[in-house]
């Protein structure tokens, strides 16, 4: 429990432990998954799985944007910004992410010009600034972000702004939920909840995993305690075999969501038919495009898109990590050829990536010990 | 990508309502508000901020305690280096 003494509520931190050993006992074993990428980067971060008996098993979901987007979408966003007079405007995480001829950040070092920008309205703003250049936004995110996309591209149809447009990546939580639950070799027994994409979403999209799976899920705030809290509350409905949403996170997740976002998606954005999840393959319905009102401002409409695909290193198996088949130690390139220092797998790019996360606390902490003990 | 960064509003602008002056510890930006249409905040509310935008309100103590966990995630760099290049400081 090395982290304890440095949380804020120490004591509250060490009776809400104790309270999960109880409820836990030790017959049974609790399969519960963490869907969202900032959880799990939380998770390693605060050491929680030092605090959590060893009867709890905490499996990565797939709520990291960055991990989950194919190389092939990477390749198309990175071919547009090889043609003349185009700025692809990209986040800080996606700039290291590999495409198969190198990164974002790899291309501008070979001249294209990439910026990394904090917001859509900020490269919005590229636009605005640069009138004799195209300004292309390689948009991601969960429902978390979608809506400021979103209300970036009203902004930029109604100041009637046309050397922009967006690569549009953005995919819906749901849906991976529902492939996870569907696949054959996953064994769940509860979920913790997503927090900020559920400000957007609320806690209504979630009831049928309670009520067709009966799966309860808690959605969850991100600090120690807010994570401790849910698990308490999912081993008490475990217990009496109940299966319900509940939100732990209520000081900033109202249970209908934010209203107001989910219109700027709805103006902005369709379903997908379907779409390529790396490690997972197509899912029906689990991600975004522009409608045709915005087409004059979808990358994909105004750009000849190649549309490639790219299949994973075959060593790399992001796939079983990302469904929590493989815990990220079990990869065969996990430490050696694959590092947060030359990633192969996205899982291993991003912080909110199960991979990165691992190695960053974990697997830094098993190499300390065993140097210290040899010396 | 999951960050969400605690800010008061300091003032709204009065040729935008959607934009807005926000203190986040020490360092004033302005964020766009247009998510929040229907639950608009006032100036001396906390929001939640997310790539520029103002995702929900919340209270002055959640606020301290999201700052507190963006310092214990190793995130406060980060958040505000976002916060200083969200691009919105010539929009009125």
């Amino acid at each position: 429990m090395r982290f304890v003494d440095e949380f804020r509520e120490p004591e509250l931190i060490s009776k809400t432990a104790e309270e999960i050993r109880r409820l836990a006992g030790t017959k049974r074993h609790y399969r519960m998954m963490e869907v969202c990428g900032g959880h799990t980067h939380a998770i390693y971060r605060f050491g929680l799985k030092d605090i959590l008996p060893e009867n709890i098993e905490l499996i990565h979901g797939p709520g990291c944007p960055v991990c989950v987007l194919p190389m092939g979408r990477i390749d198309d966003g990175l071919s547009v910004a090889q043609q003349p007079d185009v700025i692809f405007a990209a986040f800080g995480d996606m700039m290291r992410v590999p495409g198969t001829q190198g990164s974002p950040l790899e291309h501008k070092a070979r001249g294209m010009d990439v910026r990394i920008v904090y917001s859509p309205s900020d490269a919005l703003k590229l636009a605005r600034l640069n009138p004799d250049k195209h300004v292309m936004f390689f948009a991601i995110g969960f429902e978390t972000t979608a809506p400021s996309t979103a209300l970036t591209l009203m902004r930029a149809k109604a100041e009637g702004i046309r050397n922009f447009s967006v690569f549009c990546n953005h995919v819906t939580i749901i849906p991976a939920i529902r492939a996870i639950l569907d696949s054959p070799d996953m064994r769940l027994d509860a979920f913790i909840g997503p927090g900020h994409v559920s400000t957007v979403i609320g806690c209504r999209p979630y009831e049928w995993i309670a009520q067709n799976e009966h799966k309860p899920i808690v959605v969850s705030g991100f600090e120690p305690l807010d994570m401790l809290q849910s698990v308490v509350m999912l081993l008490h409905q475990l217990r009496k075999g109940e299966a319900r949403v509940e939100n732990q996170y209520k000081r900033v997740v109202p249970w209908e969501g934010n209203r107001a976002a989910l219109r700027a998606m709805a103006e902005v954005f369709q379903l997908r038919p379907y779409f390529e999840w790396r490690g997972m393959g197509f899912i029906s319905q689990s991600a975004l495009r522009l409608r045709d009102s915005y087409a004059e401002w979808d990358a994909e409409q105004r750009f000849v898109i190649p549309g490639i695909r790219v299949t994973d290193p075959k060593a790399a198996q992001c796939g079983e990590v990302l469904k929590g088949v493989l815990k990220p130690h079990q990869c065969k390139l996990f430490g050696r050829e694959c590092t947060p220092e030359h990633p192969i797998g996205a899982l291993m790019v991003s912080s909110e990536g199960s991979c990165a996360a691992y190695f960053n606390y974990e697997h830094r902490k098993a190499m300390a010990s065993s140097l210290s003990s040899i010396a | 990508m999951c960050l969400a960064i605690p800010g008061k509003i300091v003032e709204i602008s009065s040729e935008n309502r959607d934009c807005a002056l926000v203190d986040v510890v020490g360092v004033r930006r302005k964020i766009d508000l247009g998510l929040l249409h229907d639950d608009m905040p006032v100036a001396g509310d906390w929001v939640l901020i997310h790539v520029g935008f103002a995702m929900s309100k919340i209270s002055e103590h959640d606020a301290t305690d999201q700052m507190n966990t963006l310092r214990a995630l190793g995130e406060i760099d980060g958040a505000m280096q976002e916060v200083q290049g969200y691009g919105l400081e010539d929009v009125n």
